[in-house]
């Protein structure tokens, strides 16, 4: 299987002590995280705390000023790298005239060995909106033709920034047995959210990140010994208490 | 149909992604009614306008035709670019296109591809209804070469400032100023003849991008080749590239 390329001691995403300051504002304060083939590793946070600034790390579009970041072992943002991944951003993300059809299509242009595209709506359910302008777009729509977007390359890493914000039940659970099948084949997951049950339904692993540093990890069993997931991200999390 | 979410990722060939980014971009900004009434309806009626009433303005209709092709590669590299470039990245596109097999220097020849190719297109038109209303330009090959080094090098420089002002404003600054940018380029040079303007305002309007690409394109019409719009687009290109390199933000 693929994947097995990387089973060994070095992660295919391994990020260690990085640091990333915006003028006063310190977005990444020594975070340090790993996340590996066939795994949902799951950043849980409060708005702000710096999960969105770590993707962007990870994409190349923002240098950490210390610390040290690869993906499967080339600097982020190189051309191996970026052939490999996949992005689900966090909110648009796509021309505001373009069709979800057209858009999939284009991306699929991108990689030599794309998923088919009509087979990817049809899987995730787009094809009633396939030949809207996505501006018209519900946000919950809008989030489903991301995430066909970030999967239509076959990525060996996917990016998930917050996947289920804005969906509705039906939907979110649509959405999550789309992740767990990427996984099972697979595909290193990294997923955003600060939402407890999406953590608690995907998640093999658990960062909780809080103003820029992982302060606490583990499983969701590790981390519910004591109480709920809630309970362990209150009390690992400042939010925007002094 | 069954998918297999395997990881395989491997790029498409540089030139098919570079061609992908490019057609898809021309084809939106193209079905955007306000662009498309900057690249072709504006010009054409510039054309018609100066066709008929250029006479009484002082300015021949050998001037006019080749002034319209200079002010529709200044509205599309400029106006256009600076326009779409600024709401790509506010509404994240540059961030989900840099990291794909793309990556940003594919972006950037994509973008700068897919504005030549509308370019083109606008200028084909153009020059077609301007035969039409009787445009006969001098035969050169020397100054039709000299003009479309020209053309290209200016059309960078546009780009070059459309990208430096949309990489580094907001989407409505970069809105305001570039459609005030392309009001003010009109008349320096685009439009009106670096001659026409007072001895001391000459040399200044002559350094502009816009006056050199004017300057050498009606030039051009005449059966001349200019050298010194080479040198003043070449350096304008040079400078707002390197500029637009530096400040340019991928993120809003």
């Amino acid at each position: 299987m693929p994947w097995r390329r990387y089973a060994g001691s070095v992660p295919l995403l391994d990020a260690r002590d990085l640091t990333l300051s915006f003028g006063t504002l310190r977005a990444l304060d020594g975070l340090t995280l790993a996340a590996d083939a066939g795994r949902i590793t799951t950043l849980l946070g409060p708005n702000g705390a710096g999960k969105t600034t770590f993707i962007r790390c990870c994409t190349g579009l923002a240098t950490p000023d210390d610390g040290t970041l690869t993906l499967f072992g080339s600097e982020p943002g190189s051309p191996d790298v970026l052939a490999r991944i996949g992005l689900m951003p966090q909110s648009t993300g796509a021309w505001s005239g373009i069709t979800a059809a057209r858009l999939l299509r284009y991306l699929s242009k991108l990689y030599a060995d794309p998923q088919p595209v009509d087979a990817l709506i049809d899987l995730l359910g787009i094809g009633p909106y396939a030949a809207t302008p996505y501006r018209r777009l519900s946000g919950g729509q809008q989030q489903t033709v991301n995430l066909a977007g970030a999967l239509v390359g076959r990525p060996d890493l996917v990016f998930l920034d917050e996947p289920s914000a804005g969906l509705d039940p039906r939907s979110r659970r649509a959405t999550w047995d789309v992740i767990r099948r990427v996984r099972d084949a697979g595909v290193a997951v990294l997923l955003t959210t600060h939402d407890m049950h999406e953590a608690e339904a995907l998640a093999d692993s658990v960062h909780i990140v809080d103003r820029g540093r992982v302060t606490a990890e583990g499983t969701v069993a590790d981390l519910t010994v004591g109480g709920s997931l809630e309970d362990a991200f209150l009390h690992h999390t400042t939010g925007d208490r002094p | 149909m069954t998918l297999d979410f395997t990881p395989a990722a491997r790029p498409a060939p540089l030139a098919r992604r570079v061609l992908a980014h490019a057609t898809t971009e021309a084809g939106l900004i193209l079905r955007n009614g306000e662009q498309a009434l900057l690249a072709v309806v504006i010009p054409v009626a510039v054309l018609v306008a100066g066709r008929f009433f250029g006479d009484r303005l002082g300015l021949g209709f050998q001037d006019t035709a080749p002034s319209v092709l200079a002010l529709a590669m200044w509205s599309s590299c400029l106006t256009t670019l600076a326009i779409a470039t600024g709401f790509e990245r506010r509404y994240n596109v540059l961030e989900r296109m840099a990291a794909t097999p793309l990556g940003k220097p594919g972006i950037l020849l994509g973008k700068g591809l897919g504005i030549a190719m509308i370019t083109v297109g606008q200028v084909v038109v153009l020059v077609a209804i301007a035969a039409g209303l009787g445009w006969r330009p001098v035969p050169s090959a020397p100054a039709f070469a000299v003009a479309a080094v020209t053309s290209l090098l200016a059309m960078g420089a546009f780009a070059g400032l459309a990208l430096t002002i949309s990489g580094s404003l907001r989407p409505e600054a970069t809105l305001a100023l570039a459609n005030l940018m392309y009001l003010a380029g009109m008349p320096l040079g685009i439009l009106l003849p670096v001659a026409r303007f007072p001895e001391w305002a000459q040399p200044l309007v002559a350094a502009l991008p816009t006056g050199a690409l004017g300057g050498s394109l009606r030039a051009a019409a005449h059966g001349v080749a200019l050298g010194w719009p080479v040198a003043v687009t070449a350096l304008w290109c040079a400078g707002t590239l390197t500029l637009a390199w530096k400040v340019f933000k991928w993120t809003s």
